[in-house]
């Protein structure tokens, strides 16, 4: 059991370091800002989730592994409404404002 | 051996975001990069298991200092600059100077005897008269309560300082909130999500401060971010200066800590002494004040001085 429960979490943590690494290519490489801001955010989701769900086997009780989703929500609010306000400053001031 | 490379990892990228700040030729890349240094810098203190400084440098350096300094880039560059920066000379002068303090501090640093000198020991020793859990606190409140209770009365002075720069025909009135720059249905949506929870975690992260990582200060500050995110959201407005409530909430703090002190002399024998059996309680009661005024004065510091004309 143990076994299976750390393959999982090397599978999930693994998996969710692709996405940071995809993400941190994107934003060196994609062309123009809004693109960057895309890949930005779709690693913070999608790759911070699945090193949650890495962790969540070996959180301190339901009560931390509750703990560890929050987080994951509040991180995804603030991502997204910071990318939201980026993209909008952008739209409106072009993008060397 | 992993773990040796992460640490190493860590204090390179912390030393080139550092020169990074330095270097950057344009404020606004300079403060965004001193943020980023703030919160590598509390994620090092994790790792040197001070969850209290660690707290403190994410609440207070990274976040707080933050803001307050992307508020002045944002306000200087309305601005245009009259001259093109300090001589030549000057900028050499100062670069040597703080090479030279940091090579003091470097070679200070790696003099010390090894195991460098503690007061850790004592600080457990003596816990148990406090009735407090977690030794930084007792350290804070009780050891040198009285280097906090001067924090304190800086911060009400820095207050002060900001009201003071207003032109005389706003005085009394409110300060400009610090808004976002686009209005939008995300923010708003954020504002009106985040408060009741943030405000939640900032009680009892102050609450847990007694007996765990946490206390007055870290808790005040998220309270103080929950403010300020409802006014950059245009949910609510600066208060005006004059207004009471807002000048006994930043002054609370400082207040009780002095009566508490003096109060002291009656019941422990010395200024800033608790009495024995209800530390514990005194030192969370004075710590209830603090954490308002904390939260009152960080916003007010960042909405900067007064710009409307007082209603009367």
């Amino acid at each position: 059991m143990t076994l299976v429960l750390n393959l999982f979490s090397i599978g999930a943590i693994c998996a969710g370091l692709v996405f940071f690494v995809a993400g941190t290519v994107g934003l060196l490489r994609f062309p123009d800002p809004l693109s960057r801001l895309h890949a930005l955010t779709k690693a913070d989701n999608i790759g911070l989730g699945l090193v949650v769900l890495g962790l969540l086997p070996f959180a301190n009780g339901v009560l931390g592994g509750l703990k560890l989703m929050v987080v994951w929500v509040l991180v995804q609010l603030s991502g997204a409404t910071v990318g939201q306000l980026i993209a909008q400053s952008m739209r409106r001031n072009g993008p060397n404002a | 051996m992993i773990v040796q490379v992460l640490d190493i990892g860590l204090v390179a990228l912390l030393l080139t975001l550092a020169g990074w700040t330095i270097l950057a030729r344009f404020t606004f890349p300079a403060v965004v990069s001193y943020v980023a240094y703030g919160l590598l810098l509390s994620l090092i203190w994790v790792r040197l298991f001070a969850v209290d400084v660690a707290l403190t440098e994410a609440a207070i350096g990274g976040g707080f200092t933050g803001v307050l300094l992307i508020a002045a880039a944002s306000r200087l560059r309305t601005t245009t600059p009259t001259e093109q920066g300090p001589a030549a000379p000057l900028r050499w002068a100062v670069a040597v100077l703080s090479a030279l303090a940091t090579l003091a501090l470097a070679i200070v640093v790696l003099l010390l005897p090894d195991p460098s000198p503690t007061l850790a020991p004592q600080a457990i020793d003596n816990i148990a008269i406090t009735g407090l859990g977690n030794p930084v606190t007792a350290v804070l409140i009780a050891y040198r309560a009285f280097d906090t209770m001067l924090e304190k009365c800086v911060l009400v002075l820095a207050v002060v300082g900001v009201w003071s720069v207003a032109s005389d025909r706003y005085w009394g009135g409110a300060p400009s909130a610090p808004r976002a720059v686009a209005q939008s249905g995300a923010l708003t949506l954020f504002a009106q999500l985040l408060p009741p929870l943030g405000i939640l975690i900032g009680i009892r992260i102050f609450w847990v401060g007694a007996d765990e990582p946490g206390g007055a200060f870290q808790g005040g500050a998220i309270l103080a971010a929950m403010w300020m995110i409802v006014m950059m959201a245009s949910l609510g407005d600066a208060p005006a200066i004059s207004k009471r409530w807002i000048r006994i909430a930043v002054v609370a703090g400082p207040i009780v800590f002095i009566g508490v002190g003096v109060l002291g002399f009656a019941t422990a024998g010395g200024f800033l002494a608790y009495p024995a059996g209800i530390a514990k309680t005194v030192i969370i009661f004075v710590e209830i004040f603090m954490t308002l005024s904390i939260a009152a004065a960080l916003p007010m510091l960042v909405a900067g001085p007064p710009i409307q004309a007082p209603r009367l």
